[in-house]
């Protein structure tokens, strides 16, 4: 059998010890969601592309977003092995409000969220924004800078986005492996930190 | 428009739930896999004469347990196939007890402060 036993004697095998957390990576359509999952993710995000057709060029207004032909129709994913038995999996959200009905159960059990957003297109990821508000998921807010757009800074950004306070944001090159990896890694600290919150508030 | 399709463009030439004999929920144990549910080879699985009994997407999904511990989600990409279709068979592998499916862990008991910490240095470390 090849999966790795855990350290422990006489412990049980992978299913048992194993744990897996989850992050998704939400954002509107085109602002770099699977750039991020591959940059950072040891797995080939699986990707479900297909390609606009004129139809869909209508309805996926892509103004602003440079030679975008294909649009993710299902979800990328990756996988980082922190260690054996202990991976952290990525999901990217499907772009499009006419796959809003995925969310839910990607959302469920989620560690806590990313929301990609393009200064640009800001409007475009609202939608995440709330769903992550509503639904108490800690999420961060990821400005994806890409070439060409004019810089805001992480403030001027919160405040467009009417953030509640606390909120992270940061600025982020989704195709660079070190700067994803910030990402996460925000995500992570602010999950543990709102975690604690919850703790204190349910004690208090 | 050509009215001809060839190959991939003319799509799959089985639909998806015709693997599962149309079903497409997993069967009585009702079990919910998780996208990250974890699925393992059972230690004790049944004959070589019951698993020649299953069909090749099953066998699919077996060997790929066998090879590494992996995710439902895995699974699915790793064999081509959607992931409803998925949890139907991995329904069928677990009530015929060749395979054993972790539960993932309950939001409400995440996140421990300690695996936390090693998540955040390991993702460091990457």
């Amino acid at each position: 059998m090849a999966y790795e036993r855990s350290d422990r004697t006489g412990a049980d095998d992978g299913a048992d010890t194993a744990l897996a957390l989850k992050i998704l990576v939400a954002g509107g359509f085109g602002v770099g969601k699977t750039t991020l999952v591959g940059s950072v993710s040891e797995i080939r995000p699986l990707r479900t592309e297909e390609r606009l057709s004129r139809a869909g060029e209508l309805v996926d207004d892509t103004g602003g977003v440079d030679r975008k032909t294909t649009t993710t129709v299902a979800m990328d994913f990756g996988r980082i092995t922190i260690r054996a038995g202990l991976s952290l999996y990525l999901f990217g959200t499907p772009g499009q409000d006419r796959f809003w009905f995925l969310w839910d159960e990607l959302a469920q059990g989620a560690l806590g969220a990313v929301v990609l957003a393009d200064t640009r297109r800001l409007e475009d990821c609202f939608p995440a924004v709330d769903y992550f508000e509503h639904r108490k998921i800690p999420f961060v807010v990821a400005v994806n800078c890409f070439e060409g757009a004019r810089s805001y800074g992480a403030q001027e950004v919160s405040r467009a986005l009417d953030l509640d306070t606390g909120t992270p944001v940061l600025l982020c090159d989704a195709r660079d492996r070190d700067s994803g990896k910030e990402v996460l890694i925000r995500v992570v600290e602010y999950a543990g930190r709102m975690h604690t919150a919850r703790l204190l508030d349910t004690v208090g | 428009m050509t009215s001809q399709w060839y190959d991939a463009e003319a799509g799959p030439l089985v639909r998806p739930y015709a693997m599962t004999g149309g079903r497409t929920k997993p069967g009585p144990s009702n079990v919910r896999f998780d996208l990250i549910a974890l699925v393992v080879v059972d230690d004790d699985p049944p004959g070589r004469a019951e698993e020649d009994l299953l069909g090749p997407e099953h066998r699919a999904l077996l060997s790929l347990c066998r090879a590494e511990t992996q995710s439902v989600a895995e699974l699915a990409a790793d064999a081509d196939l959607p992931v409803g279709v998925v949890r139907v068979l991995l329904g069928d592998l677990l009530e015929a007890g060749f395979v054993r499916v972790s539960r993932p862990v309950p939001p409400a008991q995440l996140p421990d402060e300690r695996i936390l910490r090693e998540v955040i240095d390991g993702l460091r470390a990457l």
